[in-house]
């Protein structure tokens, strides 16, 4: 069973697509496995015959288990085929016996480890090292000897650019963090610490490498290009506010921001279109979704991340859409929805919506989204809350578009009214910024000619 | 403002709290007739009477009982240890008893009382008198430890404990009675228990400590000075609850730290310092974080052999050398 999402952990064989004895090639597709979001073909990664199909449809597998055993046409496959038998049968609990014994064992070896150094105290084998030696040995040595857990690294240093066993050079955090928020390449710096470790005058001497830019994890399907988003480093005020909001309502400390936009110009803009044909209706929440990405292009700091350790803000907009589907939900996303016309958007959020609801997404289509979207209104739900989907620090839910009655100028008219609640997370979003998002929202919407600005 | 000793502002703390609440006590061996075995409640009983300043046998866990029971019908007891190297036997008291108590109870019967009495090393009191609880009590869930430094803190601090409703471990020093600094003479002004004190602000790194070691840790910061190296130094003054964000600001912006404590390595508050510095300031570390405390043996009584034990001055200094990777 192979990992075919990034939080699958067991998956379901829906259908098999080749026969035992069928001629398999690399890249053919063997069978249709159902994970957590979507239902995924199982492709073959080799050649040879489909000689045992072991799982049988609809059975549940975890990931790594053996579904069936490609070889070659001659070749003896039973210890392959006797060896799965039990792991099928208990299906759950064949990782965890692997697991326990081994680390029983290292509990064992450490104690022993420790039995060791405490019980021979007076002459401590040379091999250890400094850093297991006991405290009273150090003091030993002399009072002035004041151990740094670190000796080990430090004694043994030559001169600079020394690396780590792991190949990189050695480094300490904060050197690390102002390398990765400065761009400067760690390979490129001559570290002056101990055992030639890289410390904080060191980067800050360093020149900056401007073509050189970390590599950052993927979002799927498109790419990342140079400058999609930086990261903010906290500052201690942004930690006070995480930390403190986070004991308050955790773990995201969300608040919520209701407005309530005139709808009248949007509804008229779409009669317009659609007046001119049929080609040229879009929906309600088609033109919601690019008025709210062409927002959130004029605020990144609502268009962010919460990553823990500083804040992502997006110079892209992947705006991801709430579908409901059978057993639940899933959030499809329109890539660079900002950079969208209005008959893209339209098309690409009834297309993914379509194959969502069939489960037929790919993990790279439901992933990325830099900010949500969730729309109850044809439900003919007024208003909501909806939750946010961590690491997006905000949501907005959309409720009914209706006709109430307004006061303007002075006299009560009919109008058209939407009501929108965003959720936010307040470690990243506070009450203002999400105000003044919402506030060039409603302009967008309620002069929807902006859109085109 | 007025100059004082740490055992006269502990005096004033007392006598001010007394005062201002009938239902605070004071009892222990020797604070009545004998004026305390270090004069600490001088004059209090010719003020107050022998109700209020009770003199005790040497039965540590009795009385520290009796302080429980009366803490339990509402009294406010200020329970003296001769020093805290005598309430070993009373532990149970304030670990079983005073510390649970309010847990246990649902809140039936609040703790306001207050443990206090020198702790750790003086002079040549060998090994079974010259030991410094002050992790032992940090350990436990319930109780709150304060380790003043200075005479203001230890006025403002003792007086913060008298009025907090639960049992607080006061830890003072034999060495510190007689010290001498500024004392605020408002009898309003307390030190709120959990709040840390920039002692000396510098830039270079960090020396975190508490009680006896931040007179050690300001001599050290003195002669790092005279070389350039500016450090902060950051007084704790409560171990429990521990003011992890005064340390977190100060290593923030000082990338380096060393954590000074009277005790043994072993377990000690400073392992708990350091801990909270690795998870708190990890991108913030320049350097790994080195301790300073006492050598992993029961106190020598041999004068030279016990100060070649006890951490000082220049142990701290050499641990600031080292963390700013300064070559001795």
């Amino acid at each position: 069973m192979e990992a075919l999402s990034p939080t699958m952990e067991e998956g379901r064989l829906v259908k098999w697509l080749k026969n035992e004895g069928d001629q398999i090639k690399n890249g053919d597709v063997l069978a249709e496995v159902e994970t957590d979001k979507a239902v995924m073909e199982l492709v073959a990664r080799g050649e040879g015959v489909l000689r045992k199909r072991l799982a049988n449809e609809g059975d549940s597998a975890p990931v790594g288990a053996l579904l069936g055993v490609v070889a070659a046409p001659d070749e003896d496959i039973s210890a392959l085929v006797n060896s799965s038998a039990p792991k099928a049968a208990a299906a759950d609990t064949t990782q965890q016996p692997v697991g326990k014994p081994a680390d029983a064992g290292e509990v064992i070896a450490r104690a022993k480890e420790f039995e060791g150094v405490t019980s021979v105290p007076a002459a401590p084998a040379q091999s250890q090292g400094e850093a297991s030696t006991p405290p009273q040995e150090r003091e030993r040595r002399g009072p002035q000897r004041i151990d740094t857990g670190a000796h080990h690294a430090e004694a043994s240093a030559t001169g600079n650019g020394e690396t780590a066993p792991s190949g990189r050079p050695r480094s300490s955090p904060l050197a690390r963090r102002m390398a990765s928020e400065r761009g400067v390449d760690l390979g490129s710096v001559r570290g002056s610490g101990p055992g030639g470790r890289i410390i904080k005058r060191d980067i800050e001497q360093a020149p900056v490498a401007a073509a050189t830019p970390a590599a950052a994890p993927a979002p799927a399907q498109r790419p990342p290009r140079v400058g999609d988003y930086q990261d903010i480093p906290l500052t201690q005020m942004r930690k006070t506010i995480a930390k403190r909001l986070v004991e308050s309502i955790g773990p995201i400390p969300t608040f919520y921001l209701t407005a309530e936009f005139d709808m009248t110009h949007v509804a008229e803009l779409r009669d317009e279109m659609i007046k001119r044909g049929a080609e040229y209706k879009v929906s309600f929440n088609d033109i919601l979704i690019k008025a709210t990405a062409t927002a959130l292009a004029q605020h990144p700091e609502v268009n962010a991340h919460w990553i823990g350790d500083a804040i992502r803000q997006f110079n892209r907009v992947h705006v991801g859409m709430a579908v409901a589907v059978e057993e639940g939900l899933i959030t499809p996303v329109i890539f660079d929805a900002n950079e969208k016309s209005l008959s893209e958007i339209s098309a690409e959020a009834r297309e993914l919506a379509g194959r969502a609801r069939d489960r037929r997404l790919k993990p790279e289509e439901y992933m990325g989204a830099t900010f949500s979207i969730s729309n109850l209104g044809m439900f003919g739900i007024d208003q909501f809350t909806a939750i946010i989907n961590p690491p997006e620090a905000g949501i907005l839910a959309i409720g009914a578009m209706e006709e109430k009655p307004i006061v303007e100028d002075g006299e009560l008219v009919i109008r058209k009214r939407l009501r929108v609640t965003m959720s936010c997370d307040h470690r990243v979003i506070d009450g203002a910024t999400g105000a003044k998002f919402l506030q060039t929202l409603r302009r967008m919407i309620e002069n929807p000619l902006m859109l085109v600005f | 403002m007025t100059i004082m000793t740490y055992r006269d502002a502990l005096n004033q703390a007392l006598r001010e709290e007394l005062k201002r609440d009938e239902s605070v006590f004071l009892m222990g061996e020797e604070v009545a007739e004998y004026n305390g075995a270090y004069k600490v409640s001088r004059g209090l009983l010719d003020e107050f009477g022998p109700k209020r300043i009770v003199d005790t046998p040497i039965t540590e866990l009795g009385f520290a009982g009796v302080g429980v029971g009366a803490a339990m019908v509402g009294l406010r007891p200020v329970i003296e240890f001769m020093t805290w190297n005598f309430a070993l036997l009373a532990t149970d008291q304030v670990v079983n008893a005073a510390a649970k108590m309010s847990y246990m109870s649902n809140g039936q019967f609040p703790m306001p009382m207050v443990f206090r009495g020198p702790n750790g090393a003086a002079l040549q009191l060998a090994a079974q008198h010259s030991q410094a609880w002050d992790s032992w009590y940090a350990h436990i869930p319930g109780l709150k430890v304060v380790s003043p430094g200075t005479p203001a803190d230890a006025k403002g601090l003792l007086k913060a404990a008298i009025r907090d409703n639960n049992p607080v471990i006061v830890l003072e020093g034999e060495m510190l009675y007689n010290t001498k600094g500024e004392v605020d003479e408002n009898p309003d002004l307390i030190v709120p228990i959990g709040k840390a004190e920039l002692k000396r602000e510098g830039d270079k790194c960090t020396i975190v400590t508490y009680g006896k070691m931040v007179l050690v840790a300001l001599k050290a910061a003195d002669q790092l000075a005279k070389e350039g190296v500016n450090v902060d130094v950051l007084d704790l003054r409560t171990i429990r609850p521990m003011d992890i964000d005064a340390i977190a600001n100060s290593v923030a912006k000082t990338n380096r730290a060393v954590v000074v404590e009277e005790g043994w390595e072993m377990c000690g508050v400073g392992a708990q310092v350091v801990d909270f510095i690795q998870r708190e300031c990890f991108d913030d570390l320049d350097a790994p974080v080195v301790r300073v405390h006492q050598a992993d043996v029961p106190m020598p009584y041999a004068k030279n052999l016990e100060k070649l034990a006890k951490p000082d001055t220049a142990k701290t200094v050499a641990a600031v050398k080292r963390v700013m990777y300064l070559g001795d």
